[in-house]
Order: C-alpha cells, then sequence, then structure tokens
C-alpha cells in the first residue's frame, strides 16, 4: 500500500503501442499518439464512479436549504461552513470519531510495527501461527469481528463504550499495520545496518540510526491506513460502541429525520484533511527518496 | 525496548503485544461466540450454556435464502470489481507513468469520508426524482415508475462501489512488477498483442487478481449498510440478520450461531483458498 514503492521505474518502455509510458525518471520525449488511450478514458471513468457520491457530499454542503431535508438543490450558501457545530451531539460524535481513529493510529501502528519488524526480520517459535492468526483477522468479515467482541464483552459484563471501541479498532487495524511495515522490512538492505555496526554502532544505535529512518514512511503509511480504517469504520463500531457515537454511527441514527447539511460540512473538512495527510506522505516519500 | 538484534529473546519482546491483543480480543473472542452459539434462554432470564445446537438449525434453516442471497450479491459485486478493477490496474502499472502514486492516492482517499455518508450520497443521487433519474424522467427517456433504489443492482453496484480498491491495489502490484522484457519477449517471438496480454501477462498477474477476490468478496458478501441503504426491504443480506438478531432482538445465541455459520463458510472457502494459493503468497501482494 505505500504509496512510494508505486513511483518505481516502469523498466524498458518497449511493446509497441507503450507510447503512453514515460519512464518515471528520465521522462523522454513521448511518440506522437496513435489512436485514443482508451485505458485512460476508463480509468478516469472507474475514478469519476469512486468521488460521484463525495463530489455530491460536497456540493450539498453548499445548499441553500430550510429545515433538516437536503434533497434538492436550492441556491448556493456558505452559512452551513459558519454553523457546522450547530449540533451538540453531532459535535460529539465527530469528536469521538477522531479520538478514536488518532489513538488507534498511535497504539495500532507501535504494535504492529513491531510484529511487522519481527515477522519480516527474525525467525522465531509461532512465526507462521501469528502470520495464520494475521491472515484470519484480515480476512474475517467485519460483522463477525463486531458480533464475536460483543459476545466476549457479554460475557465478561465488561459495559461497551469508547474502551471497548478502541480495542475493537486497534484489533482489526493492527495487522494491516504490521503487513505493511513488514513488506518494507524484507526489501531493507542488510548492508546498511552491517556497515553501521562495522563503524561502532551498537544494536540500539544501529535500530536509531539506521533501522528505523529507513521503516519510517512504511510505519506512516501503516498509520494512515490504521487512521483511515478506524475513521471509516461502522460495522464493527455498531457492536461495540455502547452508547459511545461516532460520527458514521450518528449518521447512520440521522437519516430517518433527515441529515443536516452540517454533516456534509463535516464530511468534506475530513475529506479535506485526509487529501492534506496523503499530500504530505508523499513529499515526503518524495523527499526521502 | 531491546534492538531489533542481539539476543535471542528480542523478536518475542517485539511480537508480545500484538500476540496478546490478537489473542484476547480475537482469538478468544471467536471461540466465545461458538460457546455462547451452544446456549440457550432469553435476555430477562439470562442465557445457560445447554450444548443445544437447536440454534443452528434454526440459523440454517430459517436464513438460507439471505445467506444464499449474500454470496450471490458478493459473487457479483467482485465480478463487478474485476470487470473494472483489472483495465484500471492494467493501465495505471502499465501506463501511469509518473503519476502512479498519485493515481494509487486517488483510489484510496474516497476512504476518509465514512462509507456510511457515501451510500447515503448515492441514495440521494439515485433518488426516484433526483438529479440522475429526475431530469431523465422530464425528457420522457425513462418512464414516471423507472427507480434504481431498492433494487438487487443497486445493492451489488453499491458493494462493487465500496470495494473496489481492495480489488485494483493488488492486482496493481503484481502487474507493477512483470518485467517488461518477458512482453517484449513473446513479441519478439510474433506473439500478437491479444496472445502477448492472454498467455504472458494475464497468468502473472493472477495472484493479484486471487488476493482481491478475497479482498472483496469477504467483506461484500457479510455487508450490510449497502443492502439497508440502497436495497429496500426486498433484498435483506445476512449480515442485516446477524445485526437485528444481536441488536434489536438481543437473541445472542441464534446470532453467534448465523454469525459463526458464516464465518465458517467464509473462513473455510479462504483457508481453501489461501492453501492453495500460499498464505504468504497471498498477504504479501496485500501488503504492497
Amino acid at each position: 500500500m505505500t504509496a512510494a514503492r508505486a513511483a518505481g521505474s516502469v523498466g524498458s518502455a518497449g511493446s509497441a503501442g507503450s507510447a503512453e509510458t514515460a519512464g518515471a525518471a528520465g521522462g523522454g520525449a513521448r511518440a506522437p499518439r496513435r489512436r485514443p488511450d482508451l485505458g485512460k478514458w476508463f480509468t478516469w471513468a472507474a475514478l469519476a464512479w469512486l468521488f460521484a457520491p463525495i463530489a455530491g457530499m460536497v456540493v450539498f454542503s453548499f445548499n441553500d436549504i430550510q429545515g433538516r431535508q437536503n434533497v434538492t438543490w436550492q441556491g448556493f450558501t456558505l452559512k452551513w461552513y459558519g454553523q457546522a457545530f450547530a449540533y451538540a451531539d453531532l459535535n460529539q460524535a465527530l469528536l469521538n470519531t477522531l479520538a478514536l481513529g488518532v489513538l488507534t493510529m498511535l497504539i495500532a501502528g507501535t504494535i504492529g510495527s513491531l510484529l511487522g519488524l519481527a515477522l519480516g526480520r527474525h525467525r522465531f517459535r509461532g512465526r507462521g501461527t501469528t502470520n495464520l492468526v494475521m491472515f484470519a483477522a484480515i480476512a474475517a468479515p467485519e460483522v463477525v469481528l463486531g458480533a464475536a467482541l460483543l459476545s466476549l464483552f457479554l460475557t465478561v459484563n465488561v459495559t461497551t463504550g469508547f474502551t471497548t471501541t478502541l480495542i475493537a479498532h486497534v484489533m482489526f487495524t493492527l495487522s494491516f499495520v504490521a503487513i505493511t511495515v513488514r513488506a518494507r522490512v524484507l526489501t531493507l538492505d542488510p548492508a546498511l545496518e552491517e556497515a553501521a555496526r562495522d563503524l561502532g554502532a551498537g544494536p540500539w544505535e544501529t535500530f536509531r540510526l539506521v533501522t528505523f529512518p529507513l521503516l519510517l514512511p512504511a510505519i506512516m503509511a501503516g498509520g494512515l491506513l490504521a487512521l483511515a480504517l478506524s475513521v471509516d469504520d461502522f460495522i464493527i463500531t455498531t457492536f461495540v460502541s455502547g452508547d459511545t457515537t461516532t460520527f458514521p454511527l450518528w449518521i447512520w441514527g440521522a437519516t430517518r429525520v433527515g441529515i443536516p447539511p452540517q454533516v456534509n460540512v463535516m464530511g468534506a473538512l475530513i475529506f479535506g484533511l485526509g487529501v492534506l495527510l496523503a499530500a504530505c506522505n508523499v513529499l515526503l516519500a518524495r523527499r526521502r527518496r | 525496548m531491546p534492538g531489533p538484534s542481539g539476543t535471542s529473546r528480542a523478536p518475542y519482546l517485539l511480537v508480545l503485544p500484538g500476540w496478546i491483543w490478537l489473542a484476547i480480543f480475537f482469538v478468544l473472542p471467536i471461540c466465545g461466540m461458538l460457546s455462547v452459539s451452544l446456549m440457550t434462554g432469553n435476555v430477562i432470564d439470562g442465557f445457560g450454556f445447554t450444548g443445544a445446537v437447536g440454534n443452528y438449525a434454526e440459523a440454517l434453516g430459517g436464513y438460507w435464502e439471505q445467506i444464499l442471497r449474500s454470496l450471490l450479491y458478493g459473487l457479483c459485486a467482485t465480478v463487478l470489481c474485476i470487470a473494472v478493477g483489472y483495465p484500471m490496474a492494467y493501465w495505471i502499472a502499465f501506463r501511469g507513468g509518473a503519476h502512479k502514486a498519485t493515481y494509487l492516492l486517488l483510489l484510496l482517499l474516497p476512504f476518509f469520508v465514512a462509507q456510511v455518508l457515501r451510500a447515503i450520497s448515492w441514495k440521494f443521487i439515485l433518488a426516484d426524482n433526483g438529479v440522475v433519474l429526475g431530469p431523465l424522467k422530464a425528457l420522457g427517456i425513462l418512464g414516471p415508475d423507472a427507480h434504481v433504489l431498492s433494487t438487487a443492482t443497486a445493492v451489488v453496484c453499491g458493494l462493487a462501489y465500496n470495494f473496489l480498491p481492495f480489488m485494483v491495489l493488488p492486482i496493481y502490484a503484481v502487474l507493477e512488477r512483470v518485467d517488461h522484457s518477458v512482453v517484449e519477449a513473446a513479441r519478439d517471438l510474433f506473439a500478437s498483442r491479444t496472445q502477448a496480454f492472454l498467455r504472458v501477462v494475464l497468468p502473472l498477474s493472477l495472484p493479484g487478481v486471487f488476493a482481491g477476490v478475497l479482498m472483496v468478496f469477504v467483506p461484500t458478501s457479510s455487508d450490510y449498510v449497502n443492502a439497508a441503504v440502497l436495497g429496500g426491504t426486498h433484498n435483506t443480506m445476512i449480515g442485516n440478520v446477524i445485526r437485528t438478531q444481536y441488536l434489536v432482538n438481543n437473541a445472542y445465541p441464534t446470532a453467534a450461531a448465523i454469525t459463526f455459520v458464516l464465518m465458517a463458510a467464509l473462513l473455510l472457502g479462504i483457508f481453501g483458498y489461501a492453501r492453495a494459493l500460499g498464505t504468504e503468497q497471498v498477504m504479501e501482494v496485500q501488503a504492497r
């Protein structure tokens, strides 16, 4: 998933009809196009499909409506951005989602990175089982994870709420972080660490000064993935959140009475934040290159 | 915290937090659910373990229709994802040039808008007199009764929409590593472009397709958001049933039995699938 990998060079561009393929590094002269590039149109059409509901959401955040039914276009206004925080319970839901996302990013990012480092670097007893359990945790349907955790909390009489939701989010995101970091560990050049040791660095110094900086892009990508999965999650959260409401849960509850434009505003703001984070990650990866 | 290398205890210290978390909050609950599924009782008097298998009979007998429908919708959504996702992954990997990273990022960005919000946004866009159907009806292209919502098509398209990136990314990861000289060699040996694709590129990309199928089929066949928002009352899936039994009816043993049946069906399939292909390989592809 690391965007940095994606920038790798394409290799030799030789086959006929690859006039579009400009080498990633060189960007040499392009041959004139011989026929319309259907693949390009197709890809952009599919991307348009992906972004259509988001565009709809953003457009309707500027809709000048009366009441709560935000369905038909009434005219342009910016007032909802001024009144973005008019619903106290919606604000609380948003705060819960952000707090859950950041805490999940930190906890799952740390635990998952350690797991990924161990799996990529070391041979140890239980390595195969660990891989299998992580695989099952990723492959298991969300509804099963949510239902199973709820069964556990019911059995041991734990009241569900913010903490149980955080536990669930860390549980289902940490395997994603671990495999992202592991993939990076496997491609590290061992000569770099050897060189550090030859120059007199101890194991801890080698890790801090050489290994960790090399892994940082993958750790950040994994953390970002955990954040995105946590902010987006609805199914697992419905089972284990108890009285705690998150942003998706609040929206779900509001569908019956009509979704106020404030939801669109907040969705647009979170989306903007995601764009910003992603852009930072790309710039950082590019600088490290 | 110790360094990454050195003593032989190091790997165990590294994996310990992850092990504990996954053991307590993943492995244990799954086992616990098995025990709950064998209980009888009700939410007021409490549930007791009786080893009753009647819950399973109820799960299979009462909800086989939803189970089959879920598998069918999941299959249709997965096929649709391959049909849209493979050409996309192919184009980005081979023709994306210097902008590959940007295209991949564009694929992931929609995830920052909650799935529920995107589903509801679709509901507005596709509403019977909404921005798409309204003008088409006004122009007489569609009849006044034409609708998209509350149909199986809407649910399948919604599912495919949600999980398309999970198909594109693994296929892309594999295609990106295909050595172009192999394709050139095929062309030099007088393979047509179609032949070069079918006999060289396609077989090399199959692990990515397999990983993508796994990443799409499991969540689509157990989803309930799209069925609830886009599907109306005649298209409920097994996820809707589990949710209702757990959170509305509080019928935990029955719900656990249904969940267990769903999980067993999917996990058996997954492990058979992974065994045939190699777990490591499928997971490697996911990681990229």
